[in-house]
């Protein structure tokens, strides 16, 4: 007998397709957030799904910090052609130029706060009202709270405490000119959801994500990849180590693990036995117990 | 291939639930349990949590921190704001939504409530069925939870005691008499010791059914969505400007209630056209059926004016059809609800306004007593109102169909939510 019943992440796609068709039918200019890093990714694959045989009907916003990983763009690149996608691009590089942001100092300095900035101006620049973001509810304590979606004040803040209920799935994406929605197709996903489906559609991942040789630091146990970015202390030393990236974000930021996984099989293993949460290799995320609620209050992603 | 890698994690089913209970109960502890016990809390969050602990001077690892995420919740001890949690275990994965028991509860409780499949309801062994079990029970039931799970905790408390758990259980069911839930079921736990939530207790040997866990493994949700009134709320129409689809149009949406197949007959609201159906894409290509909860996009036979808001069902089982609708509303703000005023509505994804035209009564949560004479619908009050909207709405009562049966109420100063509404 056939079974009317959708296996889990078919009906998390099911939840994120309706969730990224519902911002093009209440939005009048939205747009995706691409980092590279493989929450967008997923969320991009699930966006083409949405409109298919249309074309995909918004464009792609990266915020390059300038501390990227040639990986990343090379593979932003190559994915924004093969979709043909519209590709907008807000410099954190252009922002400092500009006065609008100073580049922070010190040994652990990072452009990950002043992404804020440049993300709310590339918003205002070209009159994005909705901006869809990999974010899960699994990652991090302050995002358990988030809503699907969640509304931004005129100077972009989130008010945690003051968020509008979310029912059923009634989402209510009502606002002022100028106000503008952070949408997370990806709420109900988890870390091993995402490399699930990943293998499940075959999609082609960064080599980032697979195991490979690399110089790193390791500072404090954060074990940071050699760059330009990247000003070694005393007795600290390059080290040669086989490692890959869980999460990706910026070259100044983003810790890698030790790993053998080659495969994405092989880091589904990984993640099933890991004893750490993925961005527990996130040095943006260790400067405070609420680093990140307090980074979302201001507008970060 | 390993245990992880093949079918076995994709053959998974999601189940949702929702825990409700007061401040003392162990709620948070259940929560932990679950969480610990099926390896979903990492070694860096439970570092973090046991440091914070050992600040503050508590006595045991805190497991309430790991969901109490923003800073104003930690600072004050207390949970502002559902929170969802996830878990998997080899049989299923699940999704909590954690629902603060004290602060907001109506407001948050609604909330959890509006997407789940089961509640876990806990009560204190030691103080048996009060006035909060009742309230979540009512709720529980008033969102059309299908499952509700009792779990009567502390029992090491009360010496493990048959007699205890028999008494709470004949005083529970009395009132669940008054309530529309299709299925209850009776655990005795002890969160704090463990027993019979992950593993059969060793000091239970007079209870015969199963541990929490393997209910949230087993119990049956393949029949808790409506599956046979055909019901396609169109979200959007994809019509492709290339070369390749020239004429393509097809309507996009989630299924919100049967099986429809190609080649079926439907009909059209509001414009009652009748057509039949040519082919239905899903997210992977083209399928032979589709049912709720899928998304998919629908092309029909013929060419009709088919917009965002329009209802694709069949001729002979249409949803009802009306601008005058009777609610069971469950308001959220300090804004009062006022009789006479004018709202923003979303239902099903058509959007409207409405007018307040009459509240019949009130409900005491408690005790499930109508309240006649004090009309005043305010934040966390549960009414009975009428509404008159500026279109039809098409849909069905909220005990049949979950997704064709709620609204939602919006300020149109504000455009905050401000309530929720469940057609009766």
């Amino acid at each position: 007998m056939q079974s009317y019943n959708l296996k889990h992440i078919k009906e998390l796609e099911a939840e994120s397709l309706f969730v990224i068709r519902e911002v093009v039918a209440q939005f009048e200019k939205p747009v995706l957030l691409f980092s590279g890093g493989k929450d967008s990714i997923v969320m991009l694959h699930i966006a083409y799904k949405a409109f298919y045989p249309a074309g995909l009907p918004f464009p792609l916003l990266h915020i390059d910090t300038g501390h990227n990983f040639p990986e990343t763009l090379q593979y932003r690149d190559e994915l924004v052609a093969r979709l043909k996608a519209r590709l907008v691009v807000g410099s954190v590089q252009e922002s400092i130029n500009n006065g609008r942001v100073a580049e922070e100092i010190g040994i652990n300095a990072s452009r990950n706060v002043l992404q804020t900035v440049t993300l709310l101006d590339a918003m205002e620049e070209h009159g994005f009202d909705a901006a869809m973001g990999g974010g899960r509810r699994d990652e991090e304590k302050a995002r358990a709270k988030e809503r699907f979606f969640s509304h931004r004040d005129e100077f972009g803040q989130w008010d945690p405490k003051n968020q509008r209920p979310e029912l059923w799935n009634l989402f209510n994406g009502k606002k002022y000119q100028g106000e503008h929605f952070r949408v997370f197709p990806l709420s109900n996903w988890t870390e091993m959801d995402v490399w699930q489906y990943i293998l499940l559609e075959n999609i082609p991942m960064p080599s980032l994500y697979f195991s490979h040789y690399r110089e790193c630091v390791n500072r404090k146990g954060v074990l940071l990849a050699r760059s330009e970015f990247i000003k070694l202390q005393k007795d600290e030393k390059w080290e040669k180590m086989k490692i890959r990236f869980r999460t990706i974000g910026d070259m100044s930021c983003t810790g890698a693990a030790l790993s053998d996984a080659s495969s994405i099989e092989e880091i589904i293993e990984e993640v099933a036995a890991a004893r750490q949460t993925e961005r527990g290799t996130r040095a943006d995320d260790k400067r405070s117990e609420t680093a990140m609620e307090d980074r979302k209050r201001e507008g970060y992603f | 291939m390993n245990k992880f890698s093949s079918n076995g994690y994709l053959d998974m089913e999601l189940l949702r639930f929702t825990t409700a209970g007061s401040v003392d109960d162990g709620k948070s502890t259940l929560i932990g349990r679950l969480l610990y016990d099926s390896k979903s809390i990492f070694e860096d969050q439970y570092e973090a949590i046991r440091l914070t602990s050992e600040r503050r001077g508590e006595e045991y690892v805190n497991l309430a921190l790991l969901t109490d995420g923003l800073k104003a919740e930690r600072e004050q001890g207390i949970t502002i704001d559902v929170a969802y949690r996830y878990f998997a275990t080899p049989k299923r994965k699940f999704i909590i939504a954690d629902t603060p028991g004290h602060i907001q509860y109506t407001r948050n409780m609604v909330t959890g409530a509006s997407t789940a499949n089961l509640a876990i309801i806990l009560v204190d062994a030691r103080k048996g069925v009060i006035e909060q079990t009742r309230r979540h029970a009512f709720i529980a039931s008033l969102l059309g939870i299908p499952h509700m799970v009792m779990c009567i905790n502390k029992m090491d408390l009360v010496d493990y005691d048959e007699a205890v758990f028999e008494q709470i259980k004949k005083q529970f069911q009395t009132f669940a008499s008054k309530l529309n839930v299709k299925d209850i079921q009776f655990i005795p736990i002890s969160a704090l010791n463990g027993d019979n939530v992950v593993d059969k207790s060793v000091n239970m040997n007079w209870y015969g059914g199963p541990t929490l866990m393997y209910l949230l493994e087993t119990i049956h949700i393949g029949s808790d969505l409506n599956l046979v009134d055909c019901r396609f709320p169109v979200q959007l129409v994809i019509r492709p400007h290339n070369n390749d689809f020239h004429d393509y149009r097809a309507y996009a949406g989630r299924i919100a209630g049967g099986i429809f197949k190609p080649g079926d007959k439907v009909m059209v609201l509001p414009s009652g056209f009748t057509t039949h159906i040519k082919s239905i894409e899903g997210p992977d290509g083209p399928v032979k059926e589709a049912f709720a909860p899928m998304s998919v996009s629908i092309r029909l036979e013929d060419e009709l004016d088919i917009s965002r808001g329009d209802m694709i069902s069949r001729e002979n089982n249409k949803p009802e059809v009306s601008q005058d609708i009777d609610v069971m509303v469950c308001w959220m703000n300090a804004k009062k609800l006022q009789l006479n005023g004018k709202y923003s509505i979303k239902h099903t994804t058509r959007d409207a306004r409405c007018v307040i035209k009459k509240i019949h009564y009130k409900i005491n949560v408690n005790t499930l007593h109508r309240i006649q004479d004090d009309k005043e619908i305010g934040i966390n009050d549960i009414g009975r109102i009428s509404i008159r909207t500026t279109q039809p709405l098409f849909f069905d009562k909220y005990q049949l169909n979950r997704n064709t049966g709620s609204v939602i109420f919006i300020d149109e100063a504000t455009h905050e939510t401000l309530g929720a509404g469940m057609i009766i």
